[in-house]
């Protein structure tokens, strides 16, 4: 289920910053963040789905709220690489 | 267990590598700036074409954010399922000897495909980003 939360996140920050004209607040960053964790689940999940067996996407409550605390840990990750380029001076936007 | 290791180790590498060619850049710009005497148009368009392309800072840039954005969020999931701790010796596995080859097993296969996938994502991206931009300056030197 993170996975899908994390793909999901991605794709939805991927349109956000494509309908912007520019890369404001360095949205591409979270982009690249999201998509990052989200290939290397894609990568895990196709090798654990071959080797071990079982589903291929696991849906629990554990695995949702795991998601969201992914989706959030990205986004705040993001806030700070931003505050720390507003107080250095070298925020684009 | 640990397969986020791996990506990792790539990401520092790239890092350091983005660091030195930034610096690079950054000095051939200023060398690139002034134009040399007897140079005729077509060797200014192609300059031109060339210069306006992405520079390796940049895609270096996106490999980057890719990997550490990968990593951080994968190292959240191994602390969620207490795979990593937050002091020595960081990752459980180690704790249990009989543990340690599944986990050397786990990053070899895994990570290492990891790290490759990203790599390859990375690569096709930059391409077709590198041939759309060739392919609208060419049309705006077309119409000039």
């Amino acid at each position: 289920m993170y996975f899908i939360i994390t793909a999901v996140a991605a794709v939805l920050t991927t349109l956000f910053w494509y309908r912007l004209s520019e890369d404001k607040y360095q949205l591409s960053t979270l982009c690249f963040i999201y998509w990052g964790a989200a290939l290397m689940w894609f990568v895990d999940h196709v090798i654990a789905f071959f080797m071990e067996g079982g589903e291929f996407f696991e849906i629990t409550l554990d695995a949702t709220m795991l998601g969201l605390t992914v989706v959030l840990s990205g986004f705040f990750l993001w806030v700070l690489m931003l505050l720390v380029k507003a107080r250095k001076g070298t925020l684009k936007n | 267990m640990a397969c986020f290791v791996v990506p990792m180790a790539e990401a520092i590498v790239v890092s350091v590598v983005k660091h030195m060619v930034a610096k690079k850049e950054e000095q051939a710009l200023l060398e690139a700036s002034t134009p040399r005497a007897g140079e005729n148009s077509y060797v200014m368009k192609e300059k031109t074409i060339s210069q306006t392309g992405l520079s390796w800072t940049r895609k270096l840039t996106w490999l980057n954010a890719l990997l550490w954005g990968g990593v951080i969020l994968l190292a959240v999931e191994h602390i969620w399922y207490g795979e990593v701790i937050l002091w020595p010796p960081f990752l459980t596995a180690m704790r249990n000897p009989m543990d340690i080859p599944i986990m050397l097993h786990e990053m070899a296969t895994i990570g290492t495909s990891m790290a490759i996938f990203v790599t390859l994502v990375w690569g096709s991206m930059v391409f077709v980003v590198e041939q759309r931009m060739k392919h609208s300056l060419r049309k705006g030197f077309n119409r000039n």
